[in-house]
């Protein structure tokens, strides 16, 4: 039964656990820790002890390097409400409450009589990965059997394994400072070393960590700079002048890679876009060897970047057609040179970076690579004025950058900023809501909103984020105590309550009932003080929808959340 | 039908009388004394003698008439009886009889005996008013013994650690058998008011319980460092808490078993400890039962008639104030113990 639930009972016997059942017994128990030193020292400590295979696997997965998923999740769902004896419908509740397909299944699957030493997660990597070429049949032995010989968290991490996200509270960074402190090897160097492609099924513990017969390190791209929010008011930055600013672009942030004439387009996920966007492939004959650019994939129109709407209509897509080219192609709006005749450059002041960059830029001279222009101003007042205009350049407010600032590893606060406008807003009422996933199982958490269209309400947008665990646990009583109807987990609920809806972006969609869909839509306010009288109109979004959003529709916008 | 269910709660018109109403009534006959079942403003309350004493604790002085289990009283005719619910101590089921029609309105109730609360007593009837709680297969608890040796584990390797351990527990039920668990560790067992309140009441009332102390602002909090605290949930993350840093916090509760929940809580462990019955309970309890018909109240009502209908026995749901219209919510499960933590 569940021993997760309370970690810190785990720890005595993690002593004599190994392979998969120590790997399944460190990531329950990292679900539940709070604070980010326990995690870091529990994770430091597996990477110690665990089987070598196993800590690839470890770093692989916080990585965000998931297999390929060999069973659909339906047919998991399947086989463990016929193991457990349920309907379909009794196993689609119990997958509402607890908002976890993997938990689910290993909540309902019995438990074994008794368990054996299950052997290591590599083993069950190989297992899962050999299912590929397998019948529906086989399959389900296979799973089936897995299952009967674990325990409840053994269940749980063997289902994350198959159906993929290992969203519990441990990003990348903390992953990578653990393994720095379990190797005492410097974290920036292992991002670095951990970036870019590798087989977790091929490559061995030393040779990823230590960065020991690395063929493809010339592949690698450079741990990307990240900016914090700024807080307070830019003058406390100081003098001005020490500032360059930037727009901040609502793209594709990604590296131009060009090392031993081979050519790499990563985005920030360390995803490898190199084939995405036919239009930079002829960059790769004109940018010289030894060169890796930081910048942003936009779509742009004459050099004028076009919404965030237009590039998602490319994301994904295989086959591009000629109009689309013409009419929307893809470039590339440098703003930062790493590397430089292949010697690192990130150590040198942006000031210096910037020079270097700008010359590449007009040696290379080809539509698709542009320069992310610095914006002039004198004073902070000045700057304030010229981020107003912000979205008629088609971004989401400006980036301020020390001019003297090396090219740092992550978030880190001090050299870099960003200093986005104010999000648009929108009063709308809760008439749909759904239970959540994660630490809002269970919850009605999740909602959908109106405005008013003359006496009808249309529904425009969903929204998840923005309220305390308290406005949840109030929304959620309100919504048991006044549903009207139930669509499987939806509850329509009596149009009473009135939020703030702030969005960063509007485009019109074909998708919507209210032709318009919004980028980040979040609930900014609950407004207690207004009725569902009081909302906004369809009229009043669509007066947004043309103020800022001229471009529009041509291209085919199909969903903006 | 000899039970109706109103506007006020369960009624029965024949002997003129409530059970666990949510109104003020004339007489009310409870099943057992939390707060949602147990409500101010009636006139006559009667319950098993045991409920007696936190009854009085909580709606003050009053008309309790205590019952013992099996001793039956008649209304106009009518036959009522208390049989042990096992839910925390004092609770009944509820036993209804006028001209051969019987109902059973169990209130809370859990099928595992946990040495306090008196064993559930399967009453034969027609009509079987269940709760369902945790009436979704997912919930399944692990045997008492087992998670009592968890809780003692973890307040062990807690006190080597030099940390306190900080169990959150309703007041009346869960408090006493965290209590019972706890002492066999041989560390102090200090209580938060609201603990101490229904701990006395029932000391006084002739119960054995392992010696706790109470925590006054005078305690000195070097004498609990390392050793157990025991308070309801709505003391968590308040000022009284941070007084006994360096603390870890267990939630002792059957939302524990969803990860969702637990990390919702944001506390450092969670025991799936509850006081209801577990799916499997509320299904063996139905079947010893063996009623013609199943009315559900709060919980999963629509899941779990539908789970029984389907099965063959006729279920309908019922809604009641008792909980949420659909569950507790877990973020708000501390609440039936607000009103008497001050």
């Amino acid at each position: 039964m569940p021993m997760q639930k309370s970690p810190d009972n785990i720890t005595p016997s993690t002593e004599n656990i190994s392979g998969f059942s120590l790997f399944a017994s460190v990531i329950g128990r990292l679900g539940t820790l709070s604070g980010t030193n326990d995690k870091m020292s529990l994770l430091s400590n597996y990477f110690k002890t665990a089987p070598e295979k196993d800590r690839v696997w470890l770093i692989a997965l916080f990585s965000g390097r998931r297999p390929k998923r060999p069973v659909q999740s339906g047919f998991l769902s399947l086989w463990a409400a016929e193991i457990a004896n349920l309907p379909a419908w009794l196993y689609e509740e119990c997958y509402h409450v607890v908002g976890d397909l993997a938990e689910t299944i290993a909540l309902l699957i019995p438990d074994p009589i008794e368990t054996g030493n299950l052997g290591t997660v590599h083993d069950f990597m190989l297992i899962l990965q050999q299912l590929e070429n397998k019948t529906e049949a086989e399959k389900k032995m296979i799973i089936l059997q897995c299952w009967q010989q674990m325990n409840e968290v053994e269940r749980f991490v063997f289902n994350k394994l198959i159906t993929g996200s290992f969203r519990i509270g441990v990003s990348k960074q903390v992953m990578i400072n653990a393994l720095a402190k379990a190797t005492g090897e410097d974290a920036s160097l292992l991002a670095h070393r951990l970036s870019g492609s590798w087989d977790p099924y091929d490559i061995g513990y030393e040779p990823l960590v230590l960065g020991k017969g690395d063929g493809d390190a010339h592949s690698r791209p450079y741990p990307f700079c990240l900016a914090y929010a700024i807080e307070g008011n830019p003058e406390d930055l100081g003098d001005p002048s020490l500032w360059q600013a930037e727009w901040k672009w609502d793209g594709i942030r990604g590296q131009l890679i060009k090392r031993n004439k081979d050519w790499f387009v990563w985005s920030r996920g360390e995803e490898l876009m190199t084939e995405k966007f036919p239009e930079l492939i002829p960059l790769q004959h004109l940018i010289p060897d030894g060169i890796v650019l930081d910048g942003e994939v936009l779509i742009a129109r004459d050099g004028n970047p076009l919404p965030f709407s237009l590039l998602q209509t490319r994301i994904g897509r295989k086959n591009i057609s000629k109009k689309q080219l013409l009419e929307a192609p893809v470039c590339f709006f440098a703003f930062d040179l790493l590397e430089w005749n292949g010697e690192d450059w990130r150590q040198k002041p942006l000031k210096e970076r910037r020079v270097k960059m700008e010359q590449i830029h007009a040696q290379v001279n080809h539509p698709a690579l542009l320069i992310s222009p610095v914006i002039e101003f004198d004073d902070w007042n000045q700057l304030a004025k010229i981020r107003e205009n912000s979205r008629d350049n088609g971004s989401e407010g400006l980036m301020l950058k020390k001019v003297d600032s090396i090219y740092q590893v992550g978030r880190k606060r001090g050299d870099w900023w960003k200093w986005k406008i104010d999000p648009m807003t929108i009063d709308a009422v809760l008439i749909y809501a759904q239970k959540g996933h994660g630490r809002r199982s269970n919850l009605y958490s999740d909602y959908t909103f109106a405005v008013r269209d003359g006496e009808k309400l249309v529904s425009f947008t969903k929204a998840y984020s923005g309220l305390t665990d308290k406005e949840i646990a109030e929304v959620d009583n309100f919504v048991k105590r006044n549903a009207i109807e139930k669509f499987g987990p939806v509850r329509t609920v009596k149009p009473e309550l009135v939020f703030e809806i702030a969005f960063e972006g509007i485009a019109a969609s074909n998708r919507h009932k209210s032709g318009v869909a919004l980028r980040f839509p979040r609930m900014s306010r609950w407004r207690k003080d207004k009725k569902p009288e009081d909302i906004n109109t369809l009229e009043d979004l669509k007066d947004i929808l043309k103020q800022y959003n001229t471009t529009g529709s041509k291209a085919g916008i199909e969903d903006g959340e | 039908m000899l039970i109706e269910f109103t506007e006020r709660g369960m009624y029965c018109r024949q002997g003129e009388f409530y059970i666990d109403p949510w109104k003020p009534v004339d007489a009310a006959v409870i099943t057992h004394a939390h707060s949602d079942h147990a409500r101010f403003g009636s006139k006559h309350y009667l319950s098993h003698n045991r409920s007696i004493p936190i009854l009085r604790l909580r709606l003050g002085e009053n008309i309790f008439q205590g019952v013992e289990w099996n001793e039956p009283v008649y209304r106009n005719g009518v036959k009522i009886t208390l049989h042990p619910a096992g839910h925390i101590i004092g609770s009944s089921q509820v036993r209804v009889e006028y001209k051969g029609e019987i109902w059973v309105i169990s209130g809370d109730y859990k099928t595992e005996d946990d040495g306090i609360s008196g064993i559930f007593e399967p009453v034969h009837c027609n009509f079987f008013v269940t709760e369902s709680t945790f009436g979704l297969p997912i919930y399944n608890w692990k045997p008492q013994e087992k998670i009592y040796d968890d809780i003692r584990q973890w307040i062990t390797k807690n006190h080597e650690d030099k940390f306190t351990s900080i169990l959150y527990a309703y007041s009346l039920g869960k408090s006493q058998r965290v209590i019972q668990a706890a002492a066999a560790t041989g560390l102090p067992i200090f209580v938060h008011g609201a603990v101490w309140n229904v701990q006395e009441a029932l000391l006084n009332d002739g119960w054995k319980f392992p010696d706790v102390n109470r925590i006054t602002k005078e305690t000195p909090r070097e004498l609990i460092k390392g050793n157990i605290v025991v308070a309801p949930g709505s003391a968590d993350q308040s000022p009284w808490i941070r007084s006994f840093s360096p603390y870890k916090t267990a939630v002792c509760s059957g939302w524990m078993q969803v990860r969702g929940n637990f990390r919702r809580r944001n506390t450092d462990s969670g025991f799936a400890l509850s006081d209801h019955a577990d799916w499997n309970g509320l299904l063996s309890a139905i079947k010893s039962v063996n009623p013609e018909k199943v009315f559900v109240t709060h919980g999963f009502q629509s899941a779990f008639s539908r789970y029984l209908t389907e099965n063959g026995l006729p279920a309908e749901e019922i809604k009641t104030e008792f909980g949420a219209e659909e569950e507790i919510s877990p973020l708000t499960e501390s609440n039936a113990d607000a009103e008497i933590t001050g």
